[in-house]
């Protein structure tokens, strides 16, 4: 969900008149310039063959989508429910409460697991001392546990060393990483402490080192806000993939910048994605009511999970950790429990007081936490009835 | 927009739908095959599909049945 578009003006010198105007980047032999209007339109009308024009170049691409549609179709034989319709059915679904977290004095945005499975990290619209911004939109837990990142309204995402020294301010060990020019709405580690990966409402997504805070790519492609991102599983190399209010998906190449595969099958934006666990598939969650799963290797939407009676946008998604179930968290305060394979729900949660909006699994599966606009987190698992 | 941002937008756009066309792609019934057999082969170890133990899940209270 996006409420703002903000349009960013550049004024300066020319790099081909050195006049001041206003700017505009151009590619010229895939080199960044800035150039007035003027001159963009003299090296546009110069730039283009002599058999090219606007029109011939539209209806080339026109006819590569159509290619493109053709070829996805071709391979596309069955529906993954079918394959499915042989496996057994899940039975009754039981998850209970395990623990329900209150400590935010507002809206939780977003949350995160640390790798021992123990402690969570959460965001959200606080009037906080240490963040200078109100909507902290999203976090995320160092693989080593020793830090955080978090960033929102600011345009930045800042790195804060964890510490359980109560005489420490954290606020003063805070290192801006990345800077955007509009709100960063998610972070995320690579494998390492060392880089992270940022999806801003300026619309591209940037890698950037921590320590020196230097871009050292960024990912253009998305025509609005990117809302979502998330990474490969390591096993399977350094992709990522985003989401946005722009309706698509798009599957990123970490080093050279370049979109590998994209996805324009929603109604809406995207407001959540998520890798399979093997890491050949991608799960996406909606505005359009919808959450859809999107196969990388048959490079198409190979399920839709959704009913009639859903007709509030899916906030946030994830797998368990087989990638049978789906959990996602709706606007309608409730967490619906999907089959992945056979493309049924299995159980609606009820619970939250509010919005649903984060949802993540547990790193070893065993439970999953949601946070929601109720200024809650709840952890829950599946109760088994046991004999103790 | 004039046309010298759109000429360059959408040379780019023709060059970034060429990569995408020449995806190699397989079959949705290969590709759904493995999905499946992917969730077969883990859901042993998926306690949020079947369970865990009472003893080793760590967000249980330890709980007694005493019969007398």
């Amino acid at each position: 969900m996006c409420d703002q578009t903000f349009l960013v003006n550049v004024f300066g010198s020319c790099d081909k008149c050195f006049k001041q105007r206003a700017l505009r980047p151009v590619f010229k032999k895939s080199q960044q310039l800035s150039y007035c209007s003027t001159c963009a339109e003299i090296m546009a009308t110069e730039g283009l063959h002599e058999n090219e024009t606007l029109a011939s170049l539209k209806s080339e691409a026109e006819s590569l989508k159509g290619k493109l549609e053709e070829e996805r179709a071709k391979l596309h034989d069955v529906e993954l429910h079918q394959v499915a319709e042989r496996v057994e059915a899940l039975g009754q679904f039981v998850m209970k409460t395990r623990r329900t977290l209150k400590g935010h004095g507002n809206k939780v945005l977003c949350m995160d697991w640390c790798k021992d499975k123990r402690r969570i990290v959460s965001s959200s619209q606080e009037h906080a001392v240490t963040m200078p911004c109100t909507w902290v939109m999203a976090c995320a837990y160092a693989p080593s546990g020793c830090a955080i990142a978090c960033g929102g309204l600011d345009n930045k995402c800042s790195v804060y060393p964890l510490t359980f020294d109560k005489n420490e301010n954290m606020a003063a060990k805070k290192k801006s990483v990345a800077m955007h020019t509009n709100y960063l709405s998610a972070c995320s580690f690579t494998n390492s402490d060392m880089q992270i990966l940022t999806a801003s409402g300026d619309g591209t997504c940037a890698l950037w080192d921590v320590e020196s805070g230097q871009l050292l790519q960024s990912f253009h492609g998305h025509g609005a806000d990117v809302l979502c991102l998330d990474l490969a599983p390591s096993e399977t190399g350094n992709t990522f993939v985003s989401g946005g209010c722009d309706k698509k998906a798009m599957v990123w190449d970490m080093r050279s910048g370049q979109c590998v595969q994209a996805f324009e099958t929603h109604e809406s934006d995207i407001n959540s994605v998520r890798y399979y666990p093997s890491g050949d598939a991608f799960a996406s969650g909606s505005d359009d009511a919808t959450c859809r799963l999107y196969d990388l290797r048959a490079d198409r939407e190979v399920a839709i999970y959704s009913k009639e009676s859903i007709i509030f946008g899916a906030s946030s998604v994830d797998f368990s950790l087989s990638g049978r179930l789906l959990f996602a968290g709706y606007n309608d305060y409730t967490i619906n429990v999907w089959d992945v394979l056979k493309g049924s729900r299995v159980s609606i949660l009820f619970g939250h007081e509010n919005r649903v909006s984060t949802l993540r699994v547990s790193p070893d599966g065993t439970a999953f936490c949601s946070g929601s606009w109720d200024h809650t987190l709840r952890v829950r698992d599946a109760f088994l009835f046991s004999c103790v | 927009m004039s046309s010298g941002a759109s000429a360059n937008a959408l040379q780019r756009l023709v060059e970034q739908l060429k990569l995408e066309a020449a995806v190699e792609r397989i079959k949705v019934s290969q590709a759904a095959a493995e999905l499946q057999q992917y969730c077969m082969q883990n859901a042993c170890k998926d306690a949020l599909l079947v369970g865990v133990p009472a003893g080793s899940n760590p967000f249980r209270e330890p709980r007694s049945c005493a019969l007398l």
